[in-house]
């Protein structure tokens, strides 16, 4: 069980959104991508955002990674205000955003172990080696304690695709983001990667913000929501 | 509690990996570093070496201190001073010995095709040390007998035949300066910027051959002193006790003299220095293009590790570390490839070129530099790193 950061808000959602519009450009090319958005993300839970592309999941998915300055509107994520947060604010909450991109993003000097590491890395309190054994412990969790040894070249996608959610999970986050993590990989690979990212975020209590085109695995989700034009709708359909 | 920190802050050897596992990029960047390395140790070697060539007789004198006039230049512009002067040191306890030397350039006649150059001429007392080496007091003996002379065997082959004629038992004798001289013996000098040869003879000869020499006027005095004593302070309460037509100095103050003349009135310093400059800058354009091609390759994973939420200043670190393992790199081969070229040089040039303190230290703090700024230069790229732009 990870400890909640902080036990006042215990019953605070992990990510929580009100009237947050986003524009691109300046002046006469000012385009707006986000309308008015506004929904939320309980704890642990897994919600799935779909939608046609270009209709600003990704810039929603880096707004609430803090990736982005956030321009209008209340955007709460893990109980900090990113609306007029410093850098030092974002920077520092991302440590408690683990990230899945598209393509794995592996650093491709470091083998899968050292990978993973890189996000254990980000634990202070822990010692070198302590660290090496969380790392250790992730890979083994994603099943792949026997390539730990391996460059990201000599693994194959859905192997890489898992040595990406080990590292994301080994910070401890709170929340994770993924961008499409089954794009890349055949059907089968694909619902056995998110099935996994699944177990393991319900066993850390952790929320998972998932975009994704990928009917096959829209049964996994705890809720979806659908958006267009920048704006989201049946926000609330629950579908278990 | 040392070793426990360690432990907390060691981290993944991000740079060291980053260069590791590119092998052939790392060949590269080592090949380039130590390529401008070994320029700069070749150039700033000749350069020295050169120099040190100005003072191949001052090296060898006997001496501690030097007595000259405040009016010297350097060897090819001697002036004269009192040759009292030299006597008046004696007051002093710690002075154990003095020598006074003559020095000036006569025109030698070559006694094969009986052309006539100038040649660097030693006057002194034949009883007097003038030279450090262990056979020299023996040759030295010989000029006693008036209209003697010793022939530096390194010296320019325009002089003649020298060393093969008196080898050769035959009896060789010529012209200096409109006069007889016969060679009793060869000495092993060496020609410098200024002499292209030398001629070491006794102050008898030397005042016949040059007789318009002011009566007790010597260009060099040296000065042997007693052994414990400080030449520095020596040097110090001598030119405050004598009087300003006469400067002393210590033999290394001596040298430095005559080298600094060499450096400051040629282009020799230049053109090296330029040398050592150019092997500088490719250096650090062969630095700045593999950091920097590293640096925009791995964009997108720098982009990750600041999404992950690293900060962009250990990102910084992880290059400026890269820079800092390349010239470590780097120069270990410049040094020792430095080293076996030397040697080759100084085997076969004669020139006496060395790896002294001074050059490892400064090719060293080069290279260092060299790496570190183009470092600094190829970190503004990652800037361009945006964690927006991953997804």
């Amino acid at each position: 069980m990870p400890k909640a950061i902080n036990k006042k808000d215990k019953n605070s959602k992990t990510v929580s959104i009100n009237n947050l519009s986003h524009y691109y450009g300046i002046d006469e090319n000012k385009k707006q991508v986000l309308n008015n958005v506004n929904f939320f993300i309980e704890k642990g839970e897994l919600v799935l955002l779909k939608g046609p592309s270009g209709c600003g999941k990704t810039t929603l998915l880096t707004l609430i990674g803090a990736l982005r300055t956030c321009q209008s509107g209340d955007l709460t994520v893990l109980n900090n205000q990113l609306n007029g947060a410093s850098r030092k604010t974002r920077q520092k909450l991302r440590r408690n955003i683990g990230m899945i991109f598209q393509g794995h993003n592996l650093l491709r000097c470091l083998t899968a172990e050292q990978n993973v590491q890189m996000g254990a890395d980000l634990i202070t309190k822990l010692t070198y080696l302590q660290r090496r054994e969380v790392a250790r412990k992730w890979l083994s969790a994603v099943g792949l304690e026997d390539h730990h040894k391996k460059l990201p070249n000599g693994l194959s996608g859905g192997q890489k695709q898992r040595v990406a959610i080990a590292r994301a999970l080994s910070a401890n986050p709170k929340l994770l983001l993924a961008d499409e993590p089954t794009s890349a990989l055949d059907s089968v690979t694909g619902r056995e990667i998110v099935s996994l990212l699944r177990k393991l975020a319900k066993e850390q209590n952790c929320s998972v913000l998932m975009v994704t085109h990928d009917p096959r695995i829209s049964d996994m989700a705890d809720r979806i929501l659908n958006m267009e034009d920048g704006k989201i709708f049946n926000a609330l359909s629950e579908l278990r | 509690m040392i070793n426990f920190s360690f432990i907390k802050f060691r981290k993944i050897p991000l740079a060291w990996l980053l260069l590791t596992r590119q092998p052939l990029r790392l060949i590269v960047a080592i090949a380039g570093i130590s390529f401008a390395g070994i320029l700069m140790f070749m150039q700033l070697g000749f350069r020295d070496g050169l120099f040190d060539t100005s003072v191949t007789i001052h090296k060898l004198l006997d001496a501690d201190l030097v007595l000259i006039s405040p009016r010297s230049k350097s060897s090819i512009s001697m002036s004269g001073f009192p040759k009292r002067r030299l006597i008046q040191t004696l007051a002093l306890e710690d002075v154990e010995k003095t020598a006074p030397v003559n020095l000036t350039y006569l025109l030698w006649r070559n006694p094969e095709n009986l052309k006539t150059r100038s040649i660097l001429t030693l006057g002194f007392n034949p009883s007097d040390s003038l030279l450090l080496d262990d056979g020299f007091s023996r040759k030295a003996d010989k000029l006693k007998n008036p209209g003697r002379v010793l022939f530096d065997k390194l010296s320019r082959p325009e002089f003649g035949p020298i060393e093969d004629w008196f080898l050769s038992e035959k009896k060789v004798e010529t012209e200096v300066a409109g006069k007889r001289v016969l060679v009793e013996g060869l000495v092993e000098l060496g020609p410098s910027f200024g002499a292209d040869g030398n001629l070491i003879t006794s102050r008898e000869t030397y005042l016949r051959l040059f007789p318009a020499n002011p009566k007790g006027s010597i260009e060099i005095g040296l000065v042997k002193l007693r052994s414990g004593s400080n030449p520095i302070l020596v040097s110090e309460i001598l030119n405050k006790s004598l009087p300003n037509d006469v400067r002393v100095l210590t033999k290394d103050q001596f040298i430095e003299f005559e080298k600094n003349y060499w450096k400051n009135s040629t282009a020799i310093g230049f053109i090296f220095s330029l040398g050592a400059l150019m092997g500088f800058v490719v250096g650090c354009v062969v630095v700045y293009q593999i950091l920097y091609s590293d640096v925009t390759d791995h964009l997108p994973e720098y982009a990750t590790l600041l999404a992950m939420g690293y900060r962009l200043k250990t990102l910084f670190f992880v290059v400026a570390r890269e820079g800092f393992l390349l010239a470590l790199f780097g120069y270990l081969p410049a040094y020792f490839s430095g080293q076996i070229l030397y040697s080759i040089v100084r085997n076969s040039t004669k020139l006496p070129i060395v790896m002294d303190a001074n050059k490892t230290i400064l090719i060293f703090i080069l290279i260092l530099v060299m790496c570190m700024g183009s470092a600094g230069i190829a970190m503004r790229k990652l800037v361009d790193a945006d964690p927006a732009e991953i997804f």
